[in-house]
C-alpha cells in the first residue's frame, strides 16, 4: 500500500504530527514513535536517509529542527519518497511562508489538510501545489 | 498567531510547549481532558444512544443528526467550541494519551450541515478511528450521502475518509457509487482522483467491487486521462489490480507505456506538475511500477516504445548539483532499472544496468549508494550477471564496514547473496573479521548468515570447522543450537576431520574465557576424540580433563551434562587406567548423584555405575556411530526464506530456526535407536536395552503383526492369535452389509479355513523363518493409535518406528527404518496398501540399510473421506539367509483425523436438536462393554480426541464428548456423540452419535463401540461367531427399549 505513516517530529523527539494509513493503537504507535525517533535522531549528516526498522523502511528528512518521517513498505521508490517529503515542505512554505516548527504546531489542522490532499490510502494523490492548495484557499475565504 | 481563530487551542498548545517535563504535561494534558469531558458529558445522551446506535444501524443515523442539532441549539455547545475541543482531542492523542470517551463527538460533527464542521469531523475521525470501530457504522449513510450528493467538497471529504479507513460494510455499500465517479464526465478532476484512491481501498476491502463486466476496458480509459492527478491515482489503483490479476488488465500495457512516454517526452504536462524539470517523477515512477507487475511485454512496437524510453533514462540521468532534481531523476533511473531487470532485456541494456549499478555503489552520496548495492542484490535474480557483480566485490567489502548501518546492511545482504563456491573463502572471511566490531544489533544476523555460507560453500571441511569455532568464539551468543549441532555431525562423520577438530578444541580451551557454547562443543569433541591427539604434548587425558573440567564451575546446568559424558568418554579411553584420574572422576559422579536435575543426576548415575565395570565400558562407550546424511536444517531454512533475501530479518530467520529445533531432535535419533537423551546423548545404550525399554508395553496381548512363518512350531502359536485379533472386533460390530470389504472376507475366509494366501492381511508364502519380533505387536500399535510417534515393529535385526503430525485431513508420516547389526540389511523392501479412503504413497525405500544406519521414509496422507479401514504396511528384508516378511496395520485410525474442539451448551443442543434422526444422528445400546468408572471412560474419550464436555449433562453417569473431523469430502465437520451408562450394569450403555454425514456418524459410532468393548481373549479354535446382531438399522434396535432403563 505504499506509505504506512507520516511523522513529524522535532530535534527533543516531540511528535508534531502523526499520520498513519494503518491503524496501530496508542501502545503501537508511542512504541514505533519512540524507536524511530531514536534511531533517526542518532544519524549524522552524511548517513543516508533511509533506516530500516522492522517491517517499515522508514525515509526521513531534516529541516532544520524538525524532522520529517515517512514509513513505507517494499512498494515504493525510496528516492521518490524523499522528494514527496520536500515537496510537502514546499507547499507548507507556499502557504505560511517560510514555514517552521511552530507553524505546524499551531496549525495543526492545516498541516493535516494539506496532507490529505497530498496521501490518501497510503498512496500519493495530487502533487500540483496549487491543486493541493486551493481547498484551504477556500475555506479561508469563506470564514 | 492565533490560528483559525480558535484561541483556546492555540493557548493550549502553547500551554503544552510550556511544559517543562512530561509530568507536567501530563498534569495540564488531564486537566484539558477533564474539561472536554464535563463539556461533551452534557450531552447525557451519548450512553445511551451508543447502545442503540450499535444494534440498528440506519435509524440511529438520524439520531445522531437530530442529537446533534440538539448539542447545537441546546447545552450551548456551539460548532466552533466543537470543532475546538475535538481539534484538541486529536493533538492529544498525537501526544499518546487516550481520548476514546470522545470518538463519538468527532463521528457526529460528519453530520454537521457546515463545511468546516464537517471537515473537522472527516479529517479526525479517519486519525482516530479504523474499520472496526463500532461508531464508524453510525456514519455510513451520512457518508453515502455525501459521496452522492452535488456538492464535491463534500463528496471529496467522504471519498477520503472512505479510502482512509473504510472496511468491507463499505465497500459492499459504496462501491458502485464510487465507480460511477470516478469515470462519469460530468464529475470533475478533484473528485475523480479522490475516488480512484477509495477504489482502490474498497477493492482491497472486497475484491469482489471491480468484478463487474467490462471494467477493464474503463480502466484502460482511464489511463487517457489527461488530468494529470486522476491519472496518478488511477496509475495506484492499476498497481493494486494488475498485482492480483495481471491478465484482466492486459489492455492497460500499451497505455501505460504511452503515459511514460509523454512523461519521459515532457509532451503536454503542466507546469504545475513538473518537479525540478522533472515530468511528476512519482506518476513516472507509479507508471513504471504497473509494468513490472505484467510479466512481459509481448506486443513487438510496444516493446520497442518501451525500451526506447528506458533506454533514454538510463543513459540520459546526469548527476546534477540540485539535490531535489538529482534524487528526483534519479527515483525515476531507479525504477527503470527495476523494470529493465524485470523485463529481462537484451544482454547489452543489462550490462549498462550494471554498469550504472557498479558506479553508484562507489560514490559519495549515502543515499545512491545505498540504493546501489539494494538494486544490485535484486541484480541477482538475473542468471547472467553473475560474474560482473563478483567483480565489484572489494567495493562491497568496504561498504560493509560503512559508518552507516543502513548501508552495511544493504552490503551484507549483498554479499550473502552473491557468495558462491568460488568466494566464499573471502567473503566469510571478512564476515568473521568483521563480527568483532560489528554493532550488536547486526551480530545476529551475521553470525547466521556466515554460519550458513560456511556450510553451503565450505571449500574444505576444516575451514568450515575453523569457522563454526571463530563464530562461537566471537558472538556465541548469536550461535544457536543448530550451528554447533552441525559441525558436530560434520566431524563424527569424518573420520580424517576428527584429529584435526580435537585439536582445535583443545586450542580454544586454553583461552582464558570462553563462551559456554564453546565449552559444549569442545567438550564434546574432545570427548569423542581427545585420544586421537594423546601423544601430542599437553594432551594426556589427565590434561584434557584438568582443561575441561576448570570450566565447570562456570557453566549452566544445560551444560553439565555433556561435560559428565566427556569425562566418562575420557574415562573409557585412559588405557591403561589411571588411578588417580578415576579417583576424581567417580569422585565428581559421586557429588552430582544426589543433583536436583534429573538430567545430571541420571548421567552421573549411571556413568558412575558404568565405568566400574571396567572391560565391558569400552563397549558402551564406544564412539558415536555416524550420522544419518540429511539437509541442515540451516540451509533449509534459508532455502525456504530465500525468496525474500534482501528483506530477510535475521530475527524472524531465527524464531523459525528455534521452532524448527523439536524436528531437528527427533531426526537426530541415532540408527542403532538409543533413545534420544539428549540430542547428541554421548552415550551408546546397547541394543538389547530397547527391549528393556519398551517392555513396559508388553504384555499378554496378542500377536497380530502376521509373522510369516513357516515353522509348523510358531505358526500354530501364532496364526489363531492373529484370528482372534482380527474377529474379535468383528464379532460384536454392527450389521456386517456395511462392514468393510476386506475385513469381512478375512473373517469369512478364515472361518472357511480357505487359502489364507488371498487375503490382505495375512501369512504369506512359506519361508524359512526364525526371526521373532520384541514386544507385543497389536499392543504397540494400540499404543500408537493414541500417541503420534513410537515404535510400530521391533526384531532382533531391525527396528521401525514412525512418527506422524496431523493436521485437518492431512497428515505427515515418517517410518524409520533402522538397522541394529553390524551386517547390511539386503533386499529391503515396504510396500504400503492403502485402504480406499485414503491417500498416500510410499516414496522408493533403499534396498539395503547399512550396518547401523537408519533410513527415514517419508510420505503423506490424505484423508478422503470417513472410514475405520486400516493401511497396512507389507514390509520384509533378508538378514543373512533369513527372509523376514511382516505385515503392519499402519495406525492411520480415524481419530487421528479429529480435533478436539470443546462446544459450550448454547452451540451443543442447537446442534443436537437440528440433527434429529437417522441416518444423520445414531443410536444404539452397547452390550459386552469393558466396564470402566465413568472417569476412566472420559480420558478414554479424551485421549481419542474426542473431547468430553463435562456441565452439558446434567446426569454424572452420562458423558457428552464433540471433535471436528477433517476428510476431504466431509471437509471439518462437528460430530457430536452422547453416552448414557447405567451405573447398575456398566456392561452395557446406550450411545448416540450425530454428525452432519451419515456415513461419518456411521463409522463413528462403530470406532467408539470397538473401543469399548471389551476385546474377548482370544479363543483358540472357532471364532466368537458373530452374535444374532442388529442387521437391521440401530433405531430399530430392540435394544433401544432399554432407553426408559436409561
Amino acid at each position: 500500500m505504499g506509505i504506512r505513516f507520516v511523522l513529524m517530529v522535532n530535534k527533543q523527539g516531540q511528535t508534531r504530527l502523526a499520520q498513519y494509513y494503518e491503524y496501530l493503537n496508542l501502545e503501537e504507535r508511542r512504541a514505533l514513535e519512540g524507536e524511530i525517533v531514536r534511531k533517526c535522531l542518532a544519524r549524522t549528516e552524511q548517513q543516508c536517509s533511509f533506516v530500516e526498522h522492522r517491517n517499515y523502511k522508514v525515509v526521513y528528512r531534516r529541516y532544520a529542527s524538525l524532522f520529517f518521517l515517512v514509513g513505507v513498505d517494499n512498494e515504493e521508490n525510496e528516492l521518490a519518497i524523499l522528494e514527496f517529503i520536500h515537496l510537502l515542505v514546499e507547499t507548507m512554505d507556499r502557504h505560511f511562508g517560510n514555514v517552521c516548527e511552530l507553524d505546524i504546531m499551531f496549525h495543526l489542522e492545516k498541516a493535516h489538510f494539506m496532507l490529505e490532499e497530498m496521501v490518501m490510502n497510503g498512496c500519493v494523490v495530487e502533487t500540483s501545489k496549487t491543486n493541493i492548495l486551493s481547498p484551504i484557499q477556500l475555506m479561508e475565504k469563506a470564514s | 498567531m492565533a490560528l483559525s481563530g480558535m484561541r483556546g487551542l492555540s493557548v493550549f498548545i502553547s500551554d503544552i510547549r510550556n511544559c517543562q517535563n512530561k509530568e507536567l504535561e501530563r498534569l495540564r494534558v488531564d486537566k484539558e481532558l477533564g474539561n472536554i469531558r464535563t463539556r461533551f458529558k452534557n450531552e447525557k445522551a451519548s450512553f445511551y444512544m451508543r447502545g442503540i446506535a450499535i444494534s440498528c444501524g440506519y435509524e440511529i443515523e438520524n439520531i445522531v443528526i437530530a442529537r446533534y442539532k440538539l448539542t447545537c441549539s441546546i447545552d450551548g455547545l456551539t460548532h466552533y467550541e466543537k470543532k475546538k475541543y475535538v481539534w484538541k482531542m486529536l493533538y492529544i492523542y498525537m501526544l499518546g494519551y487516550d481520548v476514546d470517551f470522545g470518538h463519538m463527538e468527532a463521528v457526529s460533527l460528519i453530520s454537521a450541515p457546515k463545511y468546516p464542521e464537517k471537515q473537522v469531523g472527516y479529517i479526525v475521525t479517519s486519525c482516530l478511528l479504523n474499520e472496526n470501530h463500532d461508531f464508524l457504522r453510525l456514519a455510513i449513510n451520512t457518508v453515502r450521502n455525501d459521496i452522492i450528493g452535488r456538492n464535491e467538497t463534500f463528496q471529496c471529504l467522504a471519498l477520503t475518509l472512505v479510502g482512509n479507513i473504510g472496511g468491507r460494510d463499505f465497500a459492499e455499500s459504496l462501491a458502485p457509487d464510487v465507480q460511477k465517479l470516478l469515470i462519469s464526465s460530468s464529475c470533475r478532476p478533484l473528485v475523480r482522483k479522490k475516488a480512484a484512491l477509495c477504489l482502490l481501498r474498497l477493492f482491497r476491502k472486497n475484491p469482489d467491487v471491480v468484478n463487474v463486466d467490462g471494467w477493464s476496458d474503463r480502466m484502460a480509459q482511464l489511463l487517457d486521462e489527461r488530468d494529470m492527478g486522476v491519472l496518478t491515482s488511477s496509475m495506484s489503483l492499476l498497481v493494486a489490480l494488475v498485482s492480483k490479476n495481471h491478465e484482466a488488465y492486459w489492455s492497460c500495457l500499451p497505455k501505460c507505456v504511452k503515459t511514460l512516454e509523454r512523461l519521459a517526452r515532457n509532451q503536454d504536462i503542466p507546469q504545475e506538475y513538473t518537479y525540478y524539470g522533472i515530468p511528476s517523477p512519482w506518476l513516472q515512477v507509479k507508471t513504471m511500477r504497473a509494468l513490472q507487475y505484467f510479466p512481459a511485454v509481448e506486443d513487438p512496437n510496444t516493446r520497442r516504445s518501451l525500451f526506447e524510453v528506458l533506454q533514454r533514462i538510463l543513459m540520459g540521468t546526469d548527476v546534477v548539483k540540485n539535490v531535489n532534481k538529482n534524487n528526483a531523476s534519479h527515483a525515476v533511473l531507479f525504477e527503470a532499472l527495476a523494470l529493465v531487470m524485470h523485463l529481462d532485456a537484451e544482454k547489452e541494456m543489462m550490462s549498462q544496468c550494471v554498469a550504472l549499478l557498479g558506479k553508484f555503489i562507489a560514490v559519495r552520496e549515502p543515499n545512491i549508494r545505498y540504493l546501489g548495492l539494494e538494486n544490485m542484490t535484486r541484480m541477482l535474480m538475473v542468471t547472467d550477471v553473475h560474474d560482473i557483480i563478483k567483480r565489484h566485490q572489494a567495493q562491497i567489502i568496504t561498504s560493509l564496514k560503512d559508518p552507516d548501518i543502513s548501508i552495511r546492511r544493504r552490503a551484507l545482504d549483498l554479499l550473502y547473496g552473491m557468495c558462491d563456491v568460488s568466494n566464499a573463502k573471502d567473503i566469510v572471511e571478512e564476515l568473521l573479521q568483521y563480527l568483532s566490531s560489528a554493532d550488536f544489533a547486526m551480530r545476529e544476523e551475521l553470525s547466521l548468515k556466515a554460519a550458513i555460507l560456511a556450510e553451503k560453500f565450505a571449500p574444505d571441511l576444516s575451514w568450515y570447522v575453523d569457522v563454526i569455532l571463530q563464530l562461537i568464539d566471537k558472538a556465541g551468543d548469536f550461535v544457536s543450537d543448530d550451528i554447533w549441532f552441525r559441525v558436530v555431525q560434520f566431524v563424527t562423520n569424518n573420520e580424517d576431520l576428527q584429529p584435526y577438530a580435537a585439536l582445535k578444541a583443545r586450542e580454544y580451551l586454553d583461552k582464558p574465557a570462553i563462551h559456554e557454547t564453546m565449552v559444549k562443543v569442545s567438550a564434546y569433541i574432545l570427548g569423542e576424540y581427545s585420544h586421537l591427539l594423546s601423544r601430542r604434548p599437553g594432551c594426556s587425558p589427565k590434561e584434557i580433563f584438568s582443561l575441561i573440567h576448570e570450566k565447570l564451575p562456570t557453566v549452566t546446568t544445560s551444560t553439565i551434562p555433556i561435560l559428565l559424558s566427556t569425562y566418562a568418554k575420557i574415562l573409557m579411553h585412559t588405557q591403561p587406567p589411571d588411578q588417580e584420574l578415576q579417583k576424581r572422576i567417580w569422585a565428581i559422579f559421586s557429588k552430582y548423584e544426589s543433583c536436583i536435575d534429573a538430567e545430571i543426576q541420571q548421567r552421573a548415575v549411571e556413568y558412575h555405575a558404568l565405568s566400574m565395570k571396567g572391560a565391558a565400558l569400552m563397549d558402551i562407550l564406544a564412539e558415536m556411530p555416524k550420522f544419518p546424511e540429511r539437509q541442515s536444517s540451516l540451509i533449509k531454512k534459508a532455502e525456504d526464506s530465500e525468496a525474500d533475501t534482501a528483506e530477510q530479518s535475521a530475527i524472524k530467520l531465527r524464531a523459525q530456526q528455534q521452532s524448527s529445533n523439536a524436528l531437528v531432535a527427533t531426526d537426530q535419533r541415532p540408527a542403532n535407536g538409543t533413545p534420544p537423551v539428549n540430542q547428541l546423548g554421548l552415550v551408546k545404550v546397547p541394543v538389547m536395552s530397547n527391549a528393556d525399554q519398551n517392555s513396559g508395553e508388553q504384555g499378554l496381548g496378542l500377536e497380530n503383526g502376521a509373522l510369516t512363518v513357516v515353522d509348523p512350531q510358531p505358526r500354530s502359536t501364532s496364526s489363531p492369535d492373529l484370528l482372534g485379533d482380527l474377529l474379535g472386533p468383528l464379532a460384536i460390530e454392527g450389521p456386517p452389509g456395511t462392514a468393510p470389504q476386506s475385513e469381512l472376507r478375512v473373517a469369512s475366509d478364515l472361518e472357511s479355513g480357505a487359502n489364507p494366501d488371498a487375503l490382505a492381511i495375512a501369512p504369506i508364502e512359506e519361508q524359512p523363518n526364525t526371526v521373532q519380533p520384541i514386544g507385543d505387536i497389536t499392543e504397540r500399535f494400540q499404543a500408537l493409535c493414541l500417541k503420534d510417534s513410537g515404535v510400530l515393529y521391533e526384531d532382533p535385526y531391525i527396528q521401525i518406528g514412525i512418527k506422524a503430525d496431523w493436521r485437518a485431513h492431512h497428515g505427515r508420516v515418517v517410518i524409520f527404518l533402522g538397522n541394529k547389526n553390524t551386517a547390511p540389511l539386503i533386499s529391503v523392501q515396504a510396500l504400503i496398501l492403502p485402504p480406499s479412503h485414503l491417500k498416500m504413497e510410499l516414496s522408493l525405500v533403499p534396498e539395503t540399510i547399512p550396518p547401523r544406519a537408519q533410513v527415514q521414509c517419508p510420505f503423506e496422507v490424505i484423508n478422503l473421506q470417513p472410514s475405520r479401514e486400516l493401511a497396512v504396511l507389507d514390509f520384509s528384508y533378508m538378514f543373512g539367509t533369513h527372509k523376514v516378511n511382516v505385515k503392519l496395520r499402519l495406525p492411520t485410525v480415524l481419530n487421528k483425523f479429529f480435533q478436539p474442539i470443546t462446544v459450550s451448551a448454547e452451540e451443543f443442543f442447537p446442534q443436537w436438536r437440528s440433527l434429529s434422526g437417522p441416518p444423520l444422528k445414531l443410536q444404539e445400546v452397547v452390550r459386552g462393554v469393558r466396564p470402566m468408572p465413568i472417569a476412566e471412560m472420559a480420558n478414554l474419550f479424551n485421549s481419542l480426541h474426542l473431547m468430553v464436555c463435562p456441565g452439558l449433562d446434567p446426569n454424572a453417569n452420562n458423558l457428552v464428548a464433540s471433535t471436528t473431523f477433517y476428510s476431504e469430502s466431509t471437509r471439518a465437520m462437528l460430530c457430536l456423540v452422547r453416552i448414557e451408562t447405567d451405573p447398575a450394569d456398566r456392561t452395557q450403555l446406550r450411545m448416540t452419535v450425530a454428525s452432519g454425514d451419515p456415513t461419518l456418524t456411521f463409522e463413528l459410532k462403530e470406532f467408539i463401540k470397538e473401543q469399548i468393548v471389551s476385546i474377548p481373549i482370544p479363543s483358540r479354535g472357532p471364532t466368537p461367531v458373530p452374535q444374532p446382531q442388529p442387521t437391521s438399522p440401530p433405531i430399530s434396535d430392540p435394544g433401544a427399549i432399554l432407553a426408559g432403563l436409561l
